[in-house]
């Protein structure tokens, strides 16, 4: 591992998690709007969450 | 009768291995301490951690529960051997207790083999290995086509899920109402059917795909279970486990689609035509794209799960304290839980966007594209 690795890691796992992380935080929102609709509101998220993981994998492998 | 046996003899097998390989914990980390006296310092520790998480994450020709080194200093596995096949020259077959851990070189119709970084070489009778000038083994390589510890663990798996189905169809014919494993399995299958399949491919076609999907999410959640059992076994840590599982969806997809789908990629409607001839490679490559993602993500989170996971518990022998091997505890046992929530969701996730791809492959033509 060199330094410019180390800091594309990080700034991966910055860019992924602050992905997520709005995610999540939007479907919260969502879900307190509209209690009824939560089950779809939740597959959903997760597999938007699941689509930015694999998309922060993929760059971490190449990093 | 038959299969209640069966299947309880599986379970008590099972809780058996997964015990002795508990009551065998302690000795090794006794070990682990014994090993690492003060004067040699915590550098022997971190490398001997690195290098037992890196032999981990390794497929191997023998299944191990543990091992360490007795007083005489011997190396000591506990563990079966599995057996070897090898191509070279005609079908070469033989337990890998021959191969005595890369330790000696094995014998076999008068070609010698040795066991090096988890693969096969052919050597001579000695057992030199030639390297090059990156130290890497230029020796012959032998087509391996053992069953590793991997390949048994799928096998395995394979044999529990046939016997838990089995179980589940039966209980079907005495009436209606499941009993025993098919109460419990029958919720899961609902749920695969109704949240998942449903929805995403459409009442019309989901039935081709409810095997594929069934089998594809029982098969990865078990065996990530299994991987946090204390047997070891890391099977969806091996890439080319995840990349069959993605060939099998993208195979799937490509193989079921319709005009529609393939309309979509190559010429898609309701953009004009400048922009069609740029969206068709990009298309295509979506196509190949989003089954590598899928081995990725799967790959890719076993993976750190079990390194984190190990790299914690490894914190305890370099701590070697009260506060700091309790803290790495705690830790550990909040991961492991975790862990527990990912080996689910990763199998729901799998399916879920194999459900999702196979759906766009079956969808029908919407009659208001024309008019956007």
């Amino acid at each position: 591992m060199t330094i410019p690795n180390i800091v594309g890691a990080g700034l991966i796992v910055i860019g992924a998690g602050l992905g997520i992380g709005r995610i999540g935080g939007q479907a919260m929102e969502a879900i307190a709007r509209q209690p009824e609709a939560s089950g779809k509101i939740q597959t959903a998220m997760l597999i938007a969450a699941a689509l930015i993981e694999g998309i922060g994998f993929a760059a971490l492998f190449a990093a | 009768m038959q299969n209640i046996f069966s299947l309880k003899t599986i379970c008590l097998l099972f809780l058996l291995v997964s015990s002795i390989s508990f009551a065998q914990d302690e000795p090794q980390k006794m070990h682990l301490e014994e090993i690492a006296p003060e004067v040699e310092g915590k550098q022997s520790v971190k490398e001997e951690i690195k290098e037992y998480i890196n032999h981990h994450l390794l497929d191997s020709h023998d299944f191990g529960l543990y091992s360490y080194v007795n007083d005489a200093g011997e190396h000591k596995y506990v563990g079966f051997p599995l057996p070897v096949i090898l191509w070279d020259n005609g079908l070469q077959v033989f337990s890998s207790s021959k191969l005595h851990h890369g330790e000696s070189v094995a014998e076999v119709n008068g070609n010698y083999y040795k066991l090096y970084h988890g693969k096969i070489y052919k050597t001579d009778a000695e057992g030199t290995i030639h390297y090059d000038e990156h130290h890497h083994a230029t020796n012959v390589k032998p087509f391996d086509l053992s069953i590793t510890k991997n390949v048994f663990t799928i096998f395995l798996v394979g044999l529990l899920i046939f016997f838990m189905f089995r179980r589940m169809a039966k209980s079907y014919q005495k009436g209606a109402i499941p009993k025993g494993m098919g109460r419990l399995l029958e919720p899961i299958v609902l749920y695969i059917r109704d949240d998942i399949a449903i929805p995403n491919i459409g009442k019309k076609h989901y039935k081709r795909y409810m095997s594929f999907l069934l089998t594809v999410f029982f098969f990865i959640w078990i065996i990530n279970l299994l991987g946090l059992t204390p047997l070891g076994v890391n099977v969806t840590n091996n890439i080319a486990v995840t990349l069959a599982l993605a060939l099998l969806t993208y195979l799937i997809t490509t193989f079921t689609a319709n005009k529609n789908y393939w309309g979509h990629i190559f010429w898609m409607p309701g953009v004009p035509w400048p922009m069609k001839i740029i969206l068709a490679p990009i298309e295509l490559l979506g196509t190949f794209i989003k089954p590598f993602s899928l081995l990725i993500r799967l790959y890719a989170n076993i993976t750190a799960g079990h390194i984190v996971l190990m790299s914690i518990i490894g914190l305890m022998f370099i701590f070697k304290n009260w506060l700091g091997s309790s803290l790495s505890f705690g830790l550990a046992f909040v991961l492991a839980l975790l862990e527990l929530l990912v080996a689910a969701l990763q199998a729901y996730i799998f399916t879920m966007l194999s459900a999702l791809y196979f759906g766009s492959a079956v969808e029908e033509h919407h009659h208001g594209d024309e008019h956007h």
